[in-house]
C-alpha cells in the first residue's frame, strides 16, 4: 500500500531533530506539524515575519494581525518572536533554517524542483520557494510520485520553470523515500512504503536512482 | 516645528498623487495593508500606477479594488495567486507584472533605502529570475545581482504612532512596512492610534519618525481575514500552517 498525505507527512517528520528550525510550506508539509512526537523542542518559522507558530486559534479568537504565510489565522506561543519580512529572508538565505519542506510538481535527478508555476496555466508567483531551496540548510520535498496521467514527478531534466538547480536533499513520495547523499546527485532510492516493490517503483521513476535499501532500514 | 500629523488619509496624501507614479504598498496578504490610504487613492482616481507589493489584494479589498478600478499598470510582486482579476488583466495583455522571489523583493527594498544600488543573492540562480542578470561567485558559490528599488511614494500601515512619526508594528502586520517607510521619498502612514511623543517605549520603536513624514489615525479598520482557521475547543491540533 502507498502512504496515505498523513503517513508520508509523518515520515518527513522523522528527519526533524530536537532542537531544529523549520519552515514548513503548503499542501502536504502542512500535516508534518501534527506528526511530531511530543516532548521535541522544533520551532516552526513564518517567511512573513514569525518564529514560533502556535496553534489555530479557537473560533472567536482569530487575531487578523497574525496569520502565517499561507495567510491562515495562527496563534503565538512563549517562545514567539515577530520581525520583518526582510528579517525572515534573512534568515532564511542566511543558512539559519535547519529544514525546509515543499511541495512540488517536479524533481530531477540531480536535485532540480520546479514548484512555483505551469506556464499558460497557472499564474501565482514564486513567494518564498526560490529562497528556501537557496538558503535553507536542508531541503524535503513531499510530493506524489506520479502526476494523474500517471507521468512521473521524479524526472531526468525538469520541464517546468524551475524554482532552484542541485538544492534538493530528499523526496519523500507516497511510494518511496529518495536522497541525493550529495547535493545534484545521484539520486539513491533508500525506502520504499510497505507493500510498493521495486519494480513498481522502477515503472514510475523516469529519473535514474541507484537502488539503497538494505544501507537503511526504516 | 515638524507637523505631520493629518486628519485622514484624504489629507495626508493631499499633493502627492500623480498618474504613472511608484507607489510601495506594506502588507502580506491582507494582513498590515494600507486599507484607508488604498481606498483614498481609488477616491483620486490617479491612473497608470506601478505598485511593489508583495500581493496584489483581493478582487474586492486591498490593492485589489484599484485593480477593479483600471489604476494600475504595473505591478513588482512576489505572489498573485489569491486574485482571480489579476490573473485575467494579465492574460488579457492589460497587466504588466514582474514576479519576485519574496526575499529578494524584501531585500530589494531595504537595499533601495539604505542606499545600497544592488546585492548578490543564492535565490533564483538557474532560474528564469536570474536572466540576463550578472552573476558572480563567492566562495564557490554563484550568486545573482539584484538592485535596489525606491518609490515616489510608500504607503504604511502601523499599530502606534506618535506625532514625531515613530512607528510600532503589531504581530505579523509588520512584515513589508518597515523596508518600505525606508524607501519612499515620501512616505505616508496610517496607525490604529496616535500617541503622544515620548509616549512609546523608545526601545521598542520598529520605524524612527525620521522616515515618516506624514500620518493619521484611521477611523474604522476593516482588517478583513483572507484564511480563517480554527481548531475545536476540546481538540489540541496543531496547526503550524
Amino acid at each position: 500500500m502507498a502512504w496515505t498525505r498523513e503517513e508520508m507527512a509523518a515520515r518527513a517528520a522523522r528527519q526533524i531533530e530536537d532542537g531544529f528550525y523549520v519552515n514548513l510550506g503548503i499542501g502536504i508539509p502542512t500535516l508534518v506539524a501534527n506528526a511530531l512526537p511530543p516532548g521535541m523542542d522544533v520551532s516552526f518559522q513564518s517567511e512573513n515575519g514569525m518564529l514560533g507558530i502556535g496553534p489555530f486559534p479557537y473560533e472567536g479568537e482569530e487575531d487578523p494581525d497574525l496569520i502565517n504565510a499561507g495567510k491562515q489565522t495562527i496563534t503565538e506561543i512563549p517562545s514567539t518572536s515577530y520581525f520583518s519580512s526582510a528579517d525572515a529572508f534573512a534568515m532564511i538565505r542566511g543558512g539559519h533554517m535547519d529544514l525546509s519542506i515543499l511541495g512540488s510538481m517536479q524533481v530531477s535527478e540531480t536535485g532540480d524542483i520546479a514548484n512555483w508555476t505551469v506556464p499558460g496555466k497557472m499564474l501565482k508567483g514564486m513567494g518564498g520557494a526560490m529562497d528556501l531551496v537557496a538558503g535553507a540548510r536542508k531541503v524535503i520535498v513531499l510530493m506524489e510520485h506520479v502526476e494523474r496521467s500517471g507521468a512521473s514527478k521524479l524526472l531526468k531534466e525538469c520541464t517546468l520553470p524551475l524554482t532552484g538547480t542541485k538544492v534538493v536533499d530528499m523526496v519523500i513520495t507516497d511510494l518511496a523515500v529518495f536522497e541525493f547523499p550529495k547535493r545534484g546527485g545521484p539520486l539513491r532510492l533508500i525506502e520504499l512504503a510497505p507493500g510498493v516493490t521495486l519494480d513498481e517503483v522502477k515503472a514510475k521513476t523516469e529519473a535514474a536512482f541507484e537502488v539503497a535499501l538494505e544501507a537503511k532500514a526504516a | 516645528m515638524r507637523d505631520k500629523v493629518r486628519t485622514d488619509a484624504k489629507s495626508a496624501l493631499q499633493g502627492a498623487l500623480k498618474d504613472g507614479m511608484v507607489i510601495m504598498a506594506g502588507g502580506f496578504g491582507l494582513c498590515g495593508i494600507p486599507e484607508h490610504i488604498i481606498a483614498a487613492i481609488k477616491e483620486a482616481g490617479v491612473k497608470d500606477l506601478t505598485f511593489i507589493s508583495n500581493n496584489c489584494g483581493v478582487d474586492d479589498f486591498g490593492l485589489g479594488i484599484l485593480l477593479a478600478n483600471g489604476q494600475v499598470k504595473k505591478m513588482i510582486s512576489s505572489y498573485v495567486g489569491e486574485n482571480k482579476l489579476f490573473e485575467r488583466l494579465y492574460l488579457d495583455g492589460k497587466l504588466e507584472l514582474e514576479l519576485n522571489p519574496q526575499g529578494t523583493l524584501a531585500e530589494r527594498i531595504r537595499a533601495g533605502g539604505a542606499g545600497i544600488g544592488g546585492f548578490y543573492t543564492k535565490t533564483g540562480v538557474g532560474t528564469v529570475v536570474a536572466e540576463g542578470k550578472p552573476t558572480r561567485e563567492f566562495d564557490g558559490h554563484t550568486y545573482v545581482l539584484e538592485t535596489g528599488l525606491t518609490a515616489d511614494l510608500s504607503i504604511i500601515k502601523a499599530w502606534k504612532g506618535d506625532r514625531e512619526g515613530n512607528l510600532i508594528y503589531r504581530k505579523t502586520a509588520r512584515n513589508f512596512n518597515p523596508m518600505m517607510a525606508t524607501a519612499g521619498r515620501l512616505v505616508v502612514a496610517e496607525v490604529e492610534e496616535l500617541v503622544e511623543t515620548g509616549a512609546l517605549d523608545a526601545d521598542s520603536i520598529h520605524t524612527p519618525g525620521l522616515y515618516v513624514d506624514r500620518l493619521f489615525v484611521g477611523d474604522h479598520f476593516e482588517k478583513r481575514i483572507e484564511k480563517v482557521i480554527t481548531r475545536p475547543r476540546e481538540g489540541v491540533t496543531e496547526g503550524a500552517r
